[in-house]
């Protein structure tokens, strides 16, 4: 008992992490609205990013910024990695929402299960065609 | 070997021409026959001609090696194409078939095919040709492009490639894991295999395995396409399915039986004789099966089965006559059966007549054809003085020098049925009435068929008096396995 | 500093620099982009050739980014494999570059022609970048490049259903990414290391630590999904039967096998079979997966009827061919595993190029439409017949070689129940593959022809007439067809790279 308070003491963040990760997996896996997979997909990756920065945390560090006050700076490798997967994610989810927008134009939904519904009739007219 | 292909460039460009087209592949028939007769002295000197095409993969070559067993069977094929080419002109246009240049592009294939099986040196090259005759004369059992013909030919694909891609493959993959190496050898390959550590159990199933893909041989239960692919044109039934295909089979059978695996282990593991006991149940089986068919050409099939199996009988005897026996079957069951097979297809062409109940009479109508029926048959039987006699002869020597007397039984009785499918063909065909409202003008089929009908029952009758070409070779085979 | 230095670099920047450029000159002219893509393409091809022998000749080049030493700055590699991987992806990109132009007009909208080849581009860029990076977050951000110009082209399909299957693509390609991201920060804690040279030599000491465990879990699901390793395959089908044919042409042949470059450079690079032996028992799931996947991949395409999602399971199944090569471990078997990266490029490239010449044509995609077309486009069902028996393993053909490779590595490995596996999978690749080519060359009943004239008795109807796809459709069919046989013939080029790969894989 006491070693998992004292890991929910010293390693919270990872906890967080682990939690907004099932999140937004849990999102992604359920929910039948396009848009809000992408939410599920996006809380995913800002967990992964979380991850990160608390790994590149070092204990009484400062923001690596050259300063003469400081003694010990925070790792900078994952901060530039993680701008570099920032823009990914944004990347990527520019693309989904512009194809979300063409599903909605083409379906008139962007519920999934409609969609599929859809997707079976088109099937089924081209195979009596 | 390559005189086919360039024949098959030629015949696509005189596509159009009929008469140029088929005037190449006679050429080509021609010359090739000239090349290995050209070969013959040398090989029967005792030398062997090698020669490596092209590396595949470091391991497996594309390689000929041109030995006595080799230039006995290519001798036969070749023979026979020249007759089948002139035969199939005869057919195809008598009967005015469709995709005339196909068929012949896939025929001069599956020939250079099957010399490339004769003529390979080892078990890759051998499998890569084994392939592409099933491939080629695919094409040709489909030839009809009816629905029956589309059913045939699929039965026939999947027997030939499925179990040679399932059990030929993999035994290719066991053997080449074992031992390394693919090249055949006197001796064998897996000689010294029990000195090397292998398993007994692991011989036994390569060598099942091996048997098993060889299904071209037809041993049952691998038989079953051989009756269905009979949908085919007659020249095809009779080149493919009485010499190239199925004997390719047999001649696959005989190269591993004696040149993978060698005679020294099959005797210590006691494997040929089990083989030849697989071998003496298909030749009874089909032989009642046969006695029941009324289609002529399913009765040939059926029997050919069983003949096919007595090759197989004589190899798995492992002793000298039985070899010698089962080689000399070779040619003298492809002399035999494909004069049958022609006399069919002259039948067709002639008469339309396609079923044993309708041949009342028929030798009236047709002297020439059925007194060559009659002889081949009898040939087929194993009545001297013609050829088949021989090879029973050596059959039965075979079996006494291997100590096993009720295989003598079997051989018997195969015999009398034999007997009992084939003569009741030729009494009626020459002693029962014609059917009312036929004359007994006489109407043969073109000559151009004819022909080499004749002269391959000419050759079973000379392959009685003068064997000794191909007794020599085959016996220049049993004694390089010592 | 001579330009020859640069090429390992050049090969990137040179596709991203005219990703941007054809946006722009491609409203002066039609014809200007493709001819732009294909010039590119042809230089990276050069350029990845010559690369190819100078690292035959000179062993490993190594070319430092910005001039910052590694492991602190990025570095390109290339060795054997990838300059292998190179060659095949730099060579296919271009044959396919080359084929685009009548196929992109006749399946692409035509206002979103330019932005497809601007995309083809950016899609060749990230694919030469995961190969070429040394550095293996490098090689995640080049992987996400790679996807997105994926997930853009196979959204250009006509039908409707191509959104669905490329934002279905989107989400698994997603969070496969983010698995792998994740499976870096873990090997990143755990060793402080990106360089992927760096890892090797410092991993092997913490092979106990949980976190390298965890790291190879997440990359393994991760770089699965990427590749489409059977059961994780479920977005490639979809996408590959909705894309336009060039695309699904160029994904088949190079996107699925630049995931499996990386899988090998990190399972089997970075985390050494050692691990597996002492700590998880990864290699034994992945024979057992992969097998499964070359049963059912190509059980499945058997049932398919459009001849897209056919060759696309039977894809599933090829995947499952050369991860179980790459998972046996012994040198065998890693090449012949490493040899069908190429062949399968060659044959499934050939037969996605077909599809796109039959819809060209005819604009059908169903198994039905080929029947009775060899009168029609003789050549381009030459070429279908050749890839096709390629794919069911014909000896002379590419896909022989690895099947033999394969099959002795796993008989090597002592593993012979294997061989039943491979041999069904040909089987079954066989029976969906003859079964179209009967019915190209032998139909049963046709649809009823169009009567166009009489010539002397004899009826000419549509199904006779030769009409046969452009030829800068059909050249670089035929040239992939080809090469399936001249490789399948003779090897030996290919393999002696591939089995130094391989040696350097295992070592």
């Amino acid at each position: 008992m006491t070693d998992i308070i004292h890991i929910i003491q010293t390693k919270y963040y990872y906890l967080v992490v682990i939690f907004l990760m099932m999140i937004g997996l849990y999102t992604t896996i359920s929910s039948m609205n396009l848009i809000k997979k992408i939410i599920g997909i996006n809380i995913f990756q800002i967990s992964v990013f979380l991850f990160y920065i608390a790994m590149a945390k070092v204990k009484y560090g400062t923001a690596p910024i050259l300063w003469d006050k400081a003694k010990v700076y925070d790792n900078p490798l994952p901060h530039v990695l993680i701008l570099t997967a920032i823009v990914v994610s944004v990347s990527t989810t520019a693309v989904a929402l512009a194809l979300i927008i063409n599903i909605h134009k083409e379906y008139g939904t962007i519920e999934e299960d409609r969609i599929l519904e859809k997707q079976k009739l088109d099937f089924d007219r081209s195979n009596i065609a | 070997m390559v005189t086919p292909l360039c024949a098959v460039a030629l015949i696509i460009i005189f596509s159009n021409k009929p008469n140029l087209r088929e005037s190449w592949t006679i050429l080509a028939s021609l010359i090739k026959f000239g090349l290995i007769v050209f070969m013959l002295p040398t090989i029967l000197d005792g030398k062997v001609i090698e020669c490596a095409i092209v590396t595949v993969l470091p391991g497996l070559d594309i390689k000929f090696k041109i030995d006595a067993l080799g230039i006995f069977f290519a001798l036969t094929a070749s023979f026979l194409w020249i007759l089948t080419s002139f035969y199939s002109i005869g057919y195809v246009r008598t009967l005015n078939e469709h995709a005339q240049t196909r068929y012949f592009i896939c025929f001069a294939v599956a020939i250079s095919a099957t010399i490339g099986v004769a003529f390979s040196a080892n078990m890759f090259t051998t499998y890569l040709f084994y392939e592409m005759i099933t491939f080629s004369t695919y094409a040709l059992v489909a030839h009809k492009e009816t629905p029956e013909a589309r059913q045939g030919a699929k039965a026939y694909f999947v027997f030939l490639f499925g179990t040679s891609v399932a059990f030929l493959l993999s035994a290719i993959f066991l053997t080449y894991y074992a031992t390394g190496t693919l090249d055949f050898s006197n001796q064998g390959i897996f000689n010294d295999a029990r000195g090397k550590g292998l398993s007994d159990i692991f011989l036994i199933v390569t060598f099942g395995l091996f048997i098993a893909g060889t299904s071209k041989a037809a041993m049952m239960p691998f038989h079953a396409w051989l009756p269905r692919a009979m949908v085919a044109p007659t020249p095809v039934s009779a080149f493919l399915h009485a010499v190239a295909v199925v004997k390719s089979g047999i001649f696959v059978v005989v190269k591993i039986v004696l040149h993978l695996f060698g005679i020294n282990l099959l005797a210590e593991l006691r494997l040929g004789i089990v083989l030849a006991y697989c071998a003496s149940f298909t030749m009874i089986v089909s032989s009642v099966i046969a006695l029941r068919q009324d289609n002529l050409k399913a009765r040939l099939a059926y029997s050919t089965v069983a003949q096919l199996s007595y090759v197989i009988f004589g190899v798995a005897l492992l002793t000298p006559s039985g070899i010698t026996g089962s080689i000399m079957h070779i040619v003298i069951h492809a002399f035999g059966k494909i004069t049958l097979f022609f006399c069919a297809g002259a039948i067709y062409v002639a008469a339309h007549k396609t079923k044993i109940s309708e041949l009342d009479g028929i030798g009236r109508k047709m002297p020439f054809t059925m007194v060559a029926f009659s002889l081949a048959s009898l040939s087929i039987i194993g009545v001297p003085p013609l050829g088949g006699f021989i090879s029973k002869w050596y059959l039965i020597k075979g079996v006494i020098e291997a100590g096993e007397i009720a295989l003598i039984a079997v051989l018997v009785v195969s015999t009398i049925l034999n007997a009992c499918y084939f003569l009741p063909v030729v009494y009626k065909a020459f002693f029962k009435e014609l059917p009312q409202g036929e004359t007994t003008e006489r109407k043969e089929a073109p000559a151009l068929m004819v022909v080499p009908l004749v002269l391959t029952t000419a050759g079973t009758l000379l392959l009685f008096f003068v064997p000794s070409i191909f007794l020599d070779l085959a016996k220049m085979v049993v004694a390089g396995l010592n | 500093m001579k330009l020859i230095h640069e090429f390992p670099v050049l090969i990137i920047i040179i596709p991203l620099i005219f990703a941007l450029i054809i946006p722009l000159v491609g409203r002066l002219n039609r014809i200007l982009p493709w001819i732009i893509a294909s010039t590119i393409t042809f230089f990276c091809f050069l350029t990845s050739i010559f690369l190819l022998f100078t690292v035959l000749d000179t062993g490993k080049i190594s070319y430092w980014l910005g001039g910052w030493e590694p492991p602190w700055g990025i570095e390109y590699v290339v060795d054997y494999l990838n300059a292998f991987v190179l060659a095949v992806i730099s060579f296919i990109a271009f044959i396919v570059s080359l084929y685009s132009g009548r196929s992109v007009e006749a399946e692409i909208n035509e206002d979103k022609q330019l932005a497809f080849y601007s995309i083809y581009m950016l899609f060749i860029t990230g694919l030469l970048g995961i190969v070429i990076t040394g550095d293996i977050f490098n090689m995640y951000v080049f992987l996400e490049i790679t996807s997105l110009a994926g997930y853009a082209m196979i959204a250009m399909g006509r039908k409707r259903d191509a959104l669905v299957a490329s934002y279905n693509y989107l989400i698994l390609g997603t969070i496969a990414a983010t698995f792998i991201l994740i499976g870096i920060g873990y090997i990143y804690m755990a060793t402080g290391t990106l360089n992927i040279a760096d890892l090797q030599e410092r991993l092997p000491a913490l092979f106990h630590s949980k976190m390298v465990l965890v790291a190879l879990a997440f990359f393994t699901v991760g770089l699965s999904l990427k590749l489409a390793l059977f059961p994780l395959h479920t977005w490639l089908p979809g996408a590959y039967t909705y894309a336009p044919s060039v695309v699904s042409c160029i994904m088949a042949a190079t996107a699925t096998k630049v995931g499996i470059y990386a899988m090998l450079r990190i399972i089997f690079g970075v985390f050494k079979i050692e691990f597996d032996i002492h700590f998880i028992p990864i290699a034994n799931i992945l024979i057992v997966v992969s097998s499964m996947a070359i049963i059912a991949g190509s059980a499945v395409a058997i049932t398919q009827t459009n001849l897209k999602s056919m060759l696309a399971y039977s894809s599933v199944g090829q995947i499952g061919y050369i991860v179980l090569g790459a998972v046996l471990a012994n040198q065998t078997a890693m090449t012949g595993s490493i040899i069908h990266i190429l062949n399968h490029a060659l044959m499934k490239g050939a037969l996605f190029m077909v599809v796109g010449c039959i819809v060209y044509k005819t604009g059908i995609e169903d198994i039905s439409g080929l029947r009775g077309m060899c009168k029609k486009m003789p050549f381009t069902m030459a070429v279908f017949t050749v890839a096709g028996l390629s794919l069911m393993g014909v000896p002379l053909t590419v896909g022989f070689v690895s099947k033999w490779y394969i099959a002795i590595g796993a008989l090597n490995a002592g593993m012979g129940y294997l061989i039943p596996v491979i041999i069904t999978g040909s089987l079954l690749s066989a029976v969906y593959i003859w079964r179209i080519i009967v019915n190209i060359y032998f139909p049963d009943e046709l649809p009823e022809p169009e009567l166009l004239y009489t010539d002397g008795g004899t009826e000419i109807t549509d199904n006779d007439t030769y009409s046969e796809a452009p030829w800068s459709m059909l050249a670089p069919t035929m040239v992939l067809a080809v090469l399936c046989i001249y490789f399948g013939i003779s090897a030996t080029a290919p393999l002696s790279i591939a089995e130094k790969a391989a040696v350097m894989l295992s070592q």
